[in-house]
């Protein structure tokens, strides 16, 4: 009887030595002739622990890490196919603190399945909410979504079941799933985790959304730095098309829908729904104005529904479990989990899944274990490159949407990135233009010039030059970014250098924020 | 009028429905659809604006339009937000003023501060915008600028100078909108951000056909006209209609003084809806070229040297000279040529003098050489000499094709409509020898089919398609039933149903497969709307007449008339064809298409100009150089033609001009024939007089003069001081007095004055009490023939005479090239010969090889008629068996080698096949050498009048 051992096959754990560990651990049983079978799973999460190896055991799955491919004569000599005593054993997975704390949602069978396994999938509840959608009117699989409180999970919080209907409601012989895989910000990574480690929650819920709103092709728009996510997501649609989860007719429904990767060019921008469209029609990636909305008018001209990763793989365990069961999760306006991702300077990185309502604080000190360096956290930054910084006296927030909002901060994609106190936030803002400057597509005026312009100010502030004049200047130019801008990228950069600014005015040579706000 | 045309930011709404908004407190009613920008500019709200403009579809990038609607989050821009019933919008207050102001401080960090000494300085958007916000102080301290880009000056009409460039892409999107080239884009992203031609090639390297959208499109001097930089910015306009090809822009002509600055296509024009070509909008300059002859001249000889003299002498002596003639040979014995590039006005009191003066019918049109088998064709099926449509038909086409024509060469400003249709999905066939670029070189566009036939097989491909139409049951039957005479169905059907017509049957003549044919002629039956264009391609063969009946045959089959996205369409190759025309300057035909010998018509024109008509038809073209040479027709009055280059076998032609006693040639510059004459009367250019040309959609647009003309007279002036001479007095004090008398003697333009074309700006004839404001789409009701029916007729192919062997083992065919137009001798005399400055002979590859052709090798052509000589363009746009040339150089000699083969019904000469053989060569042909000779001969002739006064 072979021994089942799981070495991640998650970009993360592969970037920490994952591959060479599995690669030795097999040359190895074989050289001593041990039975074994491995599993590249996805990741549980904890990269601090990557490679984490995990071996089946009666008493469940043990868990041993960080592991380097020269620890496995070791493990092999104490036995740890049988759950033997090493120095890197951490135990049974699921008691593991940091895992157990979670609730794992949308995350539940990442780390635990074998990823392009269509039997594993199904045997830890998979397509059982497909299948209860088949037997569903479109407006009925709406209904659920709506009543879970799904908000999109990429960023801008918009009720998915409300732009469910939009398309449902939209007559036209051709509709269109996008899922926006172009994860692009700094410090996320929960879109990647998710299409590594359990591609078949994506793939289920994409035709869950085509058969809600009469759509019948989807395209995963995926960022080109994703390979092994690209892998991961082909093996398993060509599964899910031989099993006839895919095509046109779905499990014997007669249902139709068409399902492939399209690989983005580089471009930041194009995670901006109306970009990405133009993208993946075939041109430059290129902002477009709303009105249409892309629900009434999206890809082709066609009523799309444009839905980041983590929204649709919500969505099979909304249509298996009933919307209540994911609305009960949370707080507020704010229902159900949401994958957060830690990183930057921080002890425990790696991802929490978690219904709304965990403070930073929690999550920073008891998941995060406080700052990698052992320094004070001075700041941390929600929601990628365009979110705000957050001081300390802002770590009692809670997570949730409107709670944000109230501190002129976002949630975002749920990143969460740490700075301790030998942060210059001056440059913060500034590397913040840049980040705009070099991502810019170029379209509207006020992000095209004002963040080179903002960029070439904050290096004038951080030398000293002028402030009375160029901290005003800084202010209008942010005004300017905020209200004129077409998308999200200039119209967001403010977040980031106004918190700045207004948190840590010290940094830009001020005395007090008094003096900021001239 | 005012120098400018007010811009409402963004196109207008075609809904019907209505929506009440409140903008700044101001109540505006508008089509839904509209945008917030453009109903506010319709009740005289302006937005701030620049990257919107009416022409071009919202684009929402400079956000300088930003607004605030009541209920509604941040500021969207008001150019991409459309109105919506009840909608309250605040265009000024602080915040907006802020916002607006912080945009315009950005724009202005990265752009030059010489506004003084800028060619677009009173004439620049940014200038307009910078001071509508209210900008004072520019508080950046820029280190990233592109004020040191480089300037593009390689086009020779416009210059590019990237460092006043605020990235709008309206000449981007122009390009690809208005023009469909896609020749620009922008290259990079962020600051980076820059227009780019093609591959960042220069203007003149890339695809850019300078149709100057673009330049049109700037808000900036980034894109500027060198008349602009040269000479200002112009200070008043006027509107007139462009004298190039016949799809007839309106155009405004932008002035300074008496001096056109630059050419500006007009927005409301009908046909061209503010767009235009290389040549209506750039090649003016022939205009005030020094080669224009203002002087009139006189000589014995084509020996002698040209002797200027006064208007009176010219004119008495040519009228003596005509009245001698006359006296000497006969009455029949002269005769006259008018031209399509003369105005409507011009044509139709020459056909007078000719008819009424001179007392014989003799008096030809160069129709006559393209288009002549139209006015046949579709004058018997339809029983109206004309194409049925208006352009903005094309909108509703579903499939379009196209026969013998190359629209994105011949008639660009529609081709760009045409291509839009497509872009949106109408279905494309194309039925052409050569591979034209509307099959696959226009982006976005392909054709469904092309069916390359063989040159002079059209009939066979026609009647092939028809076959499929009838013995597949596609024909639409009602139409057929309720419009047409039912006899003539009959017989056509059982004739065109018949085996040897079908596709398998005529595949070994056209050489098109027949699958093709059929797969199109299903494409083209079962569409909703199908519309068919065509040109030259159709009517110069032999059985040019047959072809246009062949295709009415298609169309009436079909039931593709009588409404908006059908018809045929009939590409008119100048200016006035349409017009001259319908004239009455054909010989068997006065005004209005009424035969010389219809009783009733005779006499009105009798007691209207109050002298003797003849009732037989006068000479055809070719029948006067027949005459020529058997010394019967001696003398001659051609206004606006050079029928010395531009007609068939021209040694023929040569001789027989030779032969003349008195050739009177009416011209802007000494052409071809002129250098055959004996008596020169200076023309003026179309910027010179007034008067009026009718496009191929039937419009007739404005003629207007904006500068005096160069050698005293109008046109019409000269031929009426010339009638008077002759004893036929004519006192027309305006050509308004003209138009009023074709109205009072011609049904279909009854409703016709000056008046009303100034108050339409246009009107298509039919125009009359039945339709007043004119008629877009004709034979809605009921075909214009006596008994109101569509007639079928039958079209047996019947093979050319000219046959390839093994001496002429291949087939010539012409057509021409954007950038010059017809015999060139206006376009030669402007800097389009930057993209065409010699004809060329298209080989294919093969027939190349076998040659031992090269690329740019000189090649002798020679027919059964002569011989020329070019150098060679290898190219696989012709197919084996087939080479193409233009012919827009008289030393290109083309024709020297086309023969006097003719339509059998309307002798319009056969331009489109012509056996020849092709040989590598190291000098030019005899022919070329002696029109060299010769031609240096009479320049020199020239030369000696201007020295003399």
């Amino acid at each position: 009887m072979s021994i089942t051992v799981y070495v991640p096959g998650d970009s993360g754990a592969i970037a920490l030595g994952a591959n060479q560990v599995a690669k030795v651990l097999l040359q190895e049983a074989e050289q001593q002739g041990l039975d074994i079978q491995l599993v590249r799973n996805g990741s549980r999460g904890m990269y601090w622990l990557e490679p984490l190896l995990e071996v089946m055991t009666d008493a469940g799955r043990i868990a041993y890490g960080p592991v380097q491919a020269g620890d496995v004569k070791s493990l092999i000599a104490a036995d740890f196919l049988h759950g033997g005593a090493h120095p890197l054993k951490l135990g049974v997975i699921e008691e593991l603190d940091y895992f157990k704390r979670q609730q794992r949602l949308t995350f539940a069978r990442v780390g635990l399945t074998d990823p392009v396994s269509l039997d594993d999938y199904l045997q830890h509840d998979g397509f059982r909410g497909l299948k209860n959608a088949l037997n569903m009117s479109g407006a009925d699989i709406v209904k659920q979504v709506t009543d879970s409180g799904l908000r999109g999970r990429g960023g801008a919080a918009f009720p998915t079941g409300i732009k469910w209907n939009t398309v449902l409601n939209t007559a036209s012989e051709q509709k269109y799933i996008i899922c926006n895989a172009d994860e692009g910000d700094s410090g996320t990574f929960s879109d990647r985790m998710i299409m590594e480690g359990d591609p078949f929650v994506l793939i289920e819920g994409m035709i869950i959304a085509g058969l809600a709103v009469g759509a019948t092709q989807g395209y995963i728009y995926l960022r080109v730095e994703y390979p092994h996510a690209e892998q991961a997501l082909n093996a398993a649609i060509a599964t899910a098309y031989q099993a006839g989860y895919l095509g046109d007719n779905i499990l014997g429904s007669g249902k139709r829908f068409e399902l492939e990767v399209r690989l983005g060019a580089g471009a930041y921008v194009c995670g901006e729904e109306t970009s990405l469209m133009e993208s993946l029609e075939g041109k430059r990636g290129l902002v477009r104005f709303k009105p249409p909305l892309p629900a009434i008018s999206g890809l082709f001209g066609k009523p799309t529904v444009v839905n980041n990763v983590i929204s649709l793989a919500s969505v099979p365990i909304i249509l298996d479990k009933g919307g209540d069961y994911y609305r009960d999760f949370g707080m507020g306006r704010s229902r159900g989990t949401l994958p957060i991702q830690l990183a930057g300077n921080i002890k425990h990185g790696g991802l929490v899944e978690s219904a709304f309502g965990l403070t930073l604080r929690e999550l920073l000190y008891d998941f995060g274990g406080g700052s990698a360096s052992g320094r004070p956290i001075r700041a941390v930054q929600v929601g990628g490159p365009l979110g705000a910084f957050l001081p300390e006296s802002q770590f009692d927030t809670p997570l949730d949407y409107e709670a944000f909002a109230q501190i002129w901060a976002v949630l975002g994609h749920g990143g969460i990135v740490a700075f301790d106190d030998t942060v210059n936030m001056a440059e913060m803002a500034r590397y913040a233009m840049e980040f705009c400057a070099i991502e810019s597509c170029g379209k509207c005026t006020p992000c095209r010039i004002g963040s080179t312009r903002g960029m070439e100010l904050m290096s004038d502030i951080i030398s000293g030059q002028n402030p009375a004049k160029n901290i005003p200047l800084l202010r209008d130019l942010c005004n300017t970014l905020l209200n004129g801008s077409l998308c999200a990228l200039g119209g967001m950069t403010p977040y980031p250098v106004l918190s700045a600014l207004n948190h840590f005015p010290e940094d830009f040579g001020l005395d007090d924020q008094a003096d900021a706000a001239a | 009028m005012s120098r400018y045309e007010k811009d409402f930011g963004t196109p207008a709404s075609t809904s019907e429905q209505l929506v009440t908004l409140e903008i700044d407190g101001f109540q505006a009613t508008v089509p839904a659809g509209t945008s917030v920008m453009r109903a506010a500019a319709s009740i005289g709200i302006e937005i701030p604006k620049l990257c919107a403009t009416d022409s071009l579809e919202p684009f929402g990038s400079c956000r300088l339009c930003v607004v605030q609607i009541e209920g509604g989050r941040g500021m969207p821009a008001s150019c991409t937000t459309p109105v919506n019933d009840g909608m309250k919008v605040v265009t000024q207050n602080k915040q907006l003023a802020d916002v607006r102001r912080g945009i315009m401080e950005l724009y202005i960090s990265d752009h030059p501060l010489d506004c003084l000494t800028c060619s677009a300085n009173g004439d620049c958007e940014l200038q307009d915008m910078a001071g509508a916000v209210g900008l004072r102080e520019v508080r950046y301290n820029p280190v990233e600028t592109h004020l040191n880009a480089a300037k593009d000056e390689s086009n020779p009409y416009f210059s590019f100078d990237p460092s006043k460039c605020i990235v709008c892409s309206r000449c981007v999107r122009a390009c690809e909108e208005t023009q469909g080239t896609f020749a620009l884009t922008i290259d990079g992203r962020g600051f980076d951000s820059k227009v780019s031609p093609s591959q960042n090639q220069p203007f003149m390297d890339s695809e850019c056909v300078s149709c100057g959208a673009c330049v049109q499109a700037c808000p900036t001097a980034t894109l500027m006209e060198k008349s602009v930089i040269d000479n200002g910015v112009p200070e008043h306009a006027i509107v007139t209609t462009c004298a190039y090809c016949g799809v007839g822009c309106s155009f405004r002509a932008e002035m300074k003084g008496e001096q056109v600055i630059r050419m500006v296509p007009h927005k409301d024009g009908k046909a061209n809806h503010g767009h235009s070509c290389v040549k209506g909008r750039f090649a003016f300059g022939y205009a005030t070229h020094k080669d224009r002859i203002t002087k009139p001249m006189i000589r014995a000889s084509i020996k002698d040297a040209w002797q200027e003299v006064s208007w009176e002498e010219a004119i008495n002596h040519a009228a003596s000279e005509l009245k001698r003639i006359q006296a000497k040979y006969g009455k029949d014995s002269i005769g006259g040529i008018t031209s399509s590039r003369c105005t409507n006005e011009e044509v139709y009191i020459m056909q007078k003098l000719i008819r009424a003066g001179f007392g014989n019918n003799n008096v030809d049109t160069c129709a006559r050489v393209c288009h002549s088998p139209t006015g046949y064709g579709l004058k018997q099926t339809f029983g109206e000499s004309s194409g049925t449509q208006d352009f903005d038909s094309v909108m509703k086409a579903d499939v379009i094709m196209v026969i013998g024509a190359n629209p994105t060469d011949g008639h660009p400003v529609f081709a760009s409509q045409m291509k839009k249709r497509l872009r949106q999905g109408a279905r494309l066939i194309v039925v052409d020898p050569r591979e034209i670029d509307l099959i696959k070189k226009s982006p976005h566009v392909q054709a469904d089919y092309h069916l390359k036939l063989r040159p002079g097989t059209n009939v066979a491909l026609i009647n092939a398609l028809a076959h499929v139409i009838v013995t597949e049951k596609l024909m639409d039957e009602a139409f057929v039933n309720e419009r047409c005479d039912l006899a003539s169905f009959t017989k056509w059907e059982t004739f065109i149903a018949q085996e040897q017509h079908s596709p398998e049957a005529t595949e070994a003549i056209t050489g098109v497969p027949a699958s093709d044919v059929r797969a199109a002629a299903r494409m083209y039956a079962t569409a909703n709307n199908a519309a068919i264009y065509y040109g030259l391609g159709v009517t110069e063969h032999s059985q040019g007449s047959t072809t246009v009946i062949g295709i009415a045959n298609l169309a009436m089959a079909t039931g593709n008339l009588g409404h908006d996205g059908a018809g045929v369409n009939p590409l008119r190759g100048q200016n006035n064809v349409q017009g001259s025309c319908d004239m009455g300057s054909f010989p068997h035909e006065f005004p209005g298409y009424r035969h010389v010998s219809d009783l009733e018509t005779h006499q009105l024109f009798e007691n209207a100009w109050h002298a003797e008509l003849n009732s037989e038809p006068g000479l055809r073209i070719p029948n006067m150089f027949e005459a020529a040479l058997d010394s019967s027709f001696m003398g001659l009055y051609c206004e606006g033609e050079d029928i010395a280059q531009s007609d068939p076998d021209i040694k023929h032609v040569h001789a027989a001009l030779r032969a003349m006693e008195c050739v009177i040639v009416q011209d802007i510059f000494l052409n071809e024939t002129a250098k055959f004459a004996h008596v020169f009367l200076p023309g003026s250019s179309f910027l010179e007089k007034d008067g009026t040309f009718t496009n191929a959609e039937r419009r007739i647009s404005p003629v207007r003069r904006v500068m005096s003309p160069l050698a005293g007279y109008q046109d019409w002036e000269v031929t009426q001081m010339l009638s008077n001479a002759m004893g036929y007095p004519m006192n027309y004090s305006h050509p308004s007095e003209i138009m009023d008398e074709i109205a009072r003697l011609t049904p279909s333009f009854a409703g016709v004055s000056y008046e009303k074309i100034d108050r339409l700006g246009s009107v298509q004839w039919p125009c009359n009490d039945e339709a007043p404001e004119g008629t877009p789409v004709m034979h809605t009701e009921h075909f214009l023939r006596d008994n109101g029916k569509g007639l079928f007729m039958l079209t047996e192919y019947v093979a050319t005479h000219e046959r390839t062997t093994r001496m002429f083992p291949l087939i010539l065919t012409t057509g021409r090239i954007l950038s010059q137009y017809n015999v060139g001798a206006q376009t030669r005399r402007t800097d389009n010969v930057a993209w065409h400055a010699e004809d060329r002979l298209e080989i294919h590859p093969h027939d190349a090889e076998e040659r031992g052709v090269k690329t740019d090798d000189w090649v002798g052509i020679k027919s059964r008629a002569g011989e020329t000589v070019l150098r060679a363009l290898i190219s696989e746009r012709v197919q084996p068996g087939v080479v193409y040339t233009t012919f827009h150089f008289p030393e290109s000699g083309a024709n020297v080698i086309t023969t006097d083969n003719s339509d059998w019904a309307t002798n319009c000469p056969e331009y489109k096949v012509t056996a020849v053989q092709v040989t590598k060569v190291s000098h030019h042909s005899e022919w070329q050498q002696q029109y060299h000779d010769f031609s240096e001969e009479q320049m020199n002739l020239l030369e000696q009048a201007a020295t003399h006064s």
